[in-house]
């Protein structure tokens, strides 16, 4: 156990940590909207890197240059989710919505099983591959830039929802949706823009991570764990705080399994996400 | 006899000072009247006194037992019951299950808090509706509905939060008149309001509150002629 | 105005329709004289899986339906009933009988347990709780050396059929009326705590919790009673399940899709309504047992897709389930519209 190798871990753990942040921030700017816990997150990071994957063996473009691709279909994907079932759950008792959502990710799950089997599927030879040299510490090329593209699209997202007017629209209708209709913000499109952002989050996160991830349909499942965790100890409603717990789990994953047993990576996870709701239950920065 | 005493009792949220040394007593089987703009702290001294929020000193004695910060299950036990402003029925239950609920609190055996509901249901004039879903009921019988069922936890000391509110005008002499109908009963009841008044016309004494703080307390008479009450209330309310 | 409340008072107290009371009693006969008309294994197995699946909805009812809770993790308790019953079958020799018994006592200490943990959440912060925990149930069994890890419990067979050791290679008859009684059982008590003190309190605190500690319930005490009685009601169909196929591990007790199928057959049915489970259950399994005949080997995705479409169908056009649907003389309690 020297120190490199335990600086090793605390590299990986921070990398994948901005990565969980990002994924994190989608499904809580969904959250703030509209008070909707999308169960299927897991599922959309998984359409996303299903994308990255196709785009490549079908088209043989690069995840790089595919990933606005994938934006913009997730972004629709978004969309349509909204339209086809959210908002016709929108007034429903929150036993309706958490079992819409639910319906919705046994639905892409196995659906993806179906039509692309269960097999894992890996890109190869993407054009972020590797490894780079940071004084002494062996970093993964694509990790390094999965995180470096996570936490400045973290940073774009939220300038755009503290500065820009529409990003201001956004938050309104979040705090009051009756109060911004009063003022001409319609409530409808905020909402599927909501979804739309949300997801395309998930879009970039899952395209840089098809980089070097394994594909397969069961994929999301995790990642969607860790982002209720994320959501929940950074706080319901608090993007912000997406962020320091993104990277609290990243490092807890990595160097939990460094320093314990890598077997139970998840119960880790599991153990702080209980811990803070029960001594603090609205979280890091959460508004409840 | 003195059922309620509150004694500098306080709370802070942060920086505001929703209730700041509030003294008061409350004598077994009268009708307190608590008036103030909105704003001043009325519905958080409720929640104070009945377990919803946690005070931050002070004490509160009910039948000299000091109630400070016990849940609000425990206080209901101990015989306070109360209404909410912002109502808050079983919407998807119906009137008669709502009220059973309540008469659950003394009752275990089921027909006898069935016939204990009826008889609370009657007692408020909604004995027709007893079979329909609380969602479906106006704002006045729904009004009714949360009266009904905190009277069928028979408690001893009734804190009911702006019953008149929000209810048409033809509505509220029969209110009025069901808390004429409580107080002979032997029920002790402190009550929000804004109308000027209905207070003035029921109560035995009435506390004022502004920001917080008491600022009088005596018969309606010496409250109608108050200047800090006056001056509080200058356009606030209506009533006259 | 004393005439009507007396009239009132004299009013049933449930509005029981006498022909649905005739009705159930004609089925629970021909319930039990099935066998002798029909032995076939393929429709006794049917059944049981209809018996299995009724109860473990029922159970996940309890706790979401009537208390509001809803819990994404359910299977745990279905694992932990499994395991229990058959641990001490296989290390100890005890019958599954007091195994069952001793799947119920643990099951219920360990919801007690989660139950006072989680108890200040609400809404998505305990579900996801629960999701967090039923797979760290499975994940954990995977894991410990104690009862198989990952390869599970393979129950030693009995040369010759067994009520002590429950188990019946002859025939499915055994099972299916150990199965029935059961079933018959869990909708029983739910039925009668649905129309008890207990069950007018589970309502209370599920739609509005404050509402509920102003009229004197402790709201934590009824969340945690209803957890442990639905955690009861799950583990001995856990238990009894490892005697029927006789092999048990982690991917087959704790796995996530049970979770999903009692919530899944529950809303279809009607949530929070006692026969809801049992709509939902004679609807979903013939349909998810035949498609597996048909569809074969694809079975597992397809079934899967279909219930997920089933579930968004119904959350969106009938949320209260497709009992909903019967006319209200149908439903127990009376109610106007």
């Amino acid at each position: 156990m020297t120190i490199e190798i335990i600086l090793q871990a605390v590299a990986s753990g921070l990398m994948m940590g901005l990565i969980y942040a990002l994924i994190a921030a989608g499904l809580s700017l969904i959250f703030g909207l509209m008070d909707i816990v999308n169960f299927a997150h897991g599922e959309h990071l998984m359409l996303s890197m299903f994308s990255s994957f196709w785009l490549w063996s079908l088209f043989d473009l690069d995840p790089i240059f595919s990933i606005p691709i994938t934006i913009l279909l997730m972004a629709l994907c978004g969309v349509a989710t909204h339209y086809f079932l959210i908002k016709h759950i929108l007034k429903a008792k929150m036993l309706v919505q958490i079992c819409a959502t639910f319906g919705l990710s046994i639905f892409i799950r196995s659906f993806a099983q179906f039509l692309w089997t269960p097999d894992f599927q890996n890109i190869k030879e993407p054009l972020l591959e590797g490894r780079i040299e940071i004084s002494g510490i062996f970093i993964g090329q694509p990790q390094f830039y999965a995180s470096i593209v996570c936490l400045v699209s973290f940073f774009l997202l939220y300038l755009f929802v503290t500065r820009t007017e529409t990003g201001l629209a956004l938050q309104a209708t979040a705090q009051d949706r009756k109060a911004a209709e009063i003022l001409g913000i319609p409530s409808d499109r905020m909402f599927a823009l909501g979804w739309a952002i949300g997801l395309s989050c998930v879009a970039v996160a899952g395209g840089m991570m098809s980089n070097y991830f394994f594909i397969f349909p069961d994929v999301g499942l995790n990642f969607a764990l860790f982002a209720f965790v994320a959501v929940a100890l950074g706080g319901f409603g608090s993007i912000i705080g997406c962020l320091y717990a993104g990277i609290i789990i990243g490092l807890t994953e990595s160097l939990g399994g460094l320093l314990i047993d890598p077997s139970y990576k998840l119960l880790y996870v599991f153990a702080i996400y209980l811990l803070v709701v029960i001594y603090r239950p609205q979280g890091l920065f959460g508004r409840y | 006899m003195i059922i309620l005493k509150v004694e500098n009792l306080s709370k802070f949220f942060g920086g505001i000072k929703a209730n700041e040394n509030i003294n008061f007593n409350v004598n077994q089987g009268e009708i307190l009247g608590v008036i103030g703009p909105n704003g001043a702290g009325k519905s958080t001294l409720f929640d104070l006194i009945t377990g919803y929020t946690k005070p931050d000193n002070g004490k509160i004695l009910y039948k000299n037992k000091n109630i400070f910060g016990a849940r609000p299950d425990v206080v209901s036990n101990l015989g306070i019951g109360r209404t909410f402003q912002k109502l808050k029925p079983f919407s998807d239950q119906t009137l008669l299950e709502n009220v059973m609920i309540g008469a659950f609190a003394k009752e275990n055996n089921i027909k006898k808090a069935r016939d204990r509901a009826l008889e609370v249901i009657d007692f408020v004039d909604l004995i027709e509706k007893r079979h329909h879903y609380a969602k479906e009921l106006s704002t006045g019988q729904r009004k009714r509905l949360e009266l009904a069922r905190a009277m069928a936890t028979e408690p001893d000391l009734l804190l009911m939060d702006e019953v008149t509110g929000g209810v048409d005008q033809k509505t509220i002499p029969g209110l009025v008149e069901l808390l004429k109908k409580l107080k002979k009963f032997g029920t002790t009841i402190i009550t929000i309001e804004h109308n000027i008044n209905i207070i003035m016309e029921i109560s035995d004494n009435i506390l004022a509150l502004d920001q917080g703080q008491k600022i009088a307390f005596g018969k309606p008479k010496e409250i109608q002629n108050n200047k800090k009450v006056i001056d509080a209330y200058l356009g606030s309310v209506d009533g006259a | 105005m004393n005439i009507k409340l007396e009239i009132a008072k004299q009013e049933p107290l449930w509005n029981t329709n006498k022909n649905i009371v005739r009705f159930i009693f004609f089925i629970v006969i021909f319930l039990f004289l099935l066998p002798y008309f029909n032995t076939n294994s393929f429709y006794l197995h049917l059944m049981i899986t209809i018996f299995m699946y009724a109860a473990m909805s029922q159970s996940w009812n309890v706790v979401a339906g009537m208390s509001g809770q809803i819990s994404l993790g359910h299977g745990a308790f279905f694992g932990l009933g499994a395991y229990s019953s058959t641990f001490l079958y296989m290390e100890y020799g005890v019958t599954p009988w007091v195994g069952i018994i001793v799947g119920i006592f643990l099951s219920s200490i360990v919801a007690i347990l989660i139950g006072l943990s989680v108890l200040r959440l609400s809404g998505h912060y305990f579900a996801i709780a629960t999701l967090l925990i039923g797979i760290s149930f499975q994940v954990f069994f995977q894991r410990w050396d104690l009862v198989g890890a990952a390869s599970g419990l393979w129950v030693p067979l009995t040369e010759t059929d067994s009520w002590y050791a429950i188990q019946f290679h002859t025939s499915k008859i055994p099972y299916y009326y150990i199965f029935l009684i059961f079933f018959i059982l869990t909708f029983f008590l739910t039925w009668l705590l649905d129309r008890s003190k207990v069950g007018f309190r589970f309502r209370a605190v599920r739609d509005d919790p404050q509402a509920a500690a102003s009229l004197g319930i402790s709201v934590s005490k009824y969340k945690i009673i209803a957890y442990a009685i639905s955690a009861m009601i799950m583990a001995p169909m856990g238990s009894l399940f490892a005697q029927y196929i006789l092999i048990i591990d982690p991917d087959r007790v704790f796995s996530f899709d049970i979770s999903i199928f009692v919530l899944l057959l529950t809303v279809l049915g009607g949530v929070g309504n006692v026969w809801g489970p049992l709509i939902g259950t004679i609807i979903l399994i013939p349909i998810t047992e035949y498609s597996r005949i048909w569809f074969g080997g694809t079975g597992g995705a397809i079934d899967l897709m279909i219930y997920g479409v089933i579930l968004m169908l119904i959350c969106v056009f009938r949320p209260e389930g497709l009992i909903s649907m019967l006319p209200s003389k149908f439903l127990e309690r009376e109610k106007k519209r």
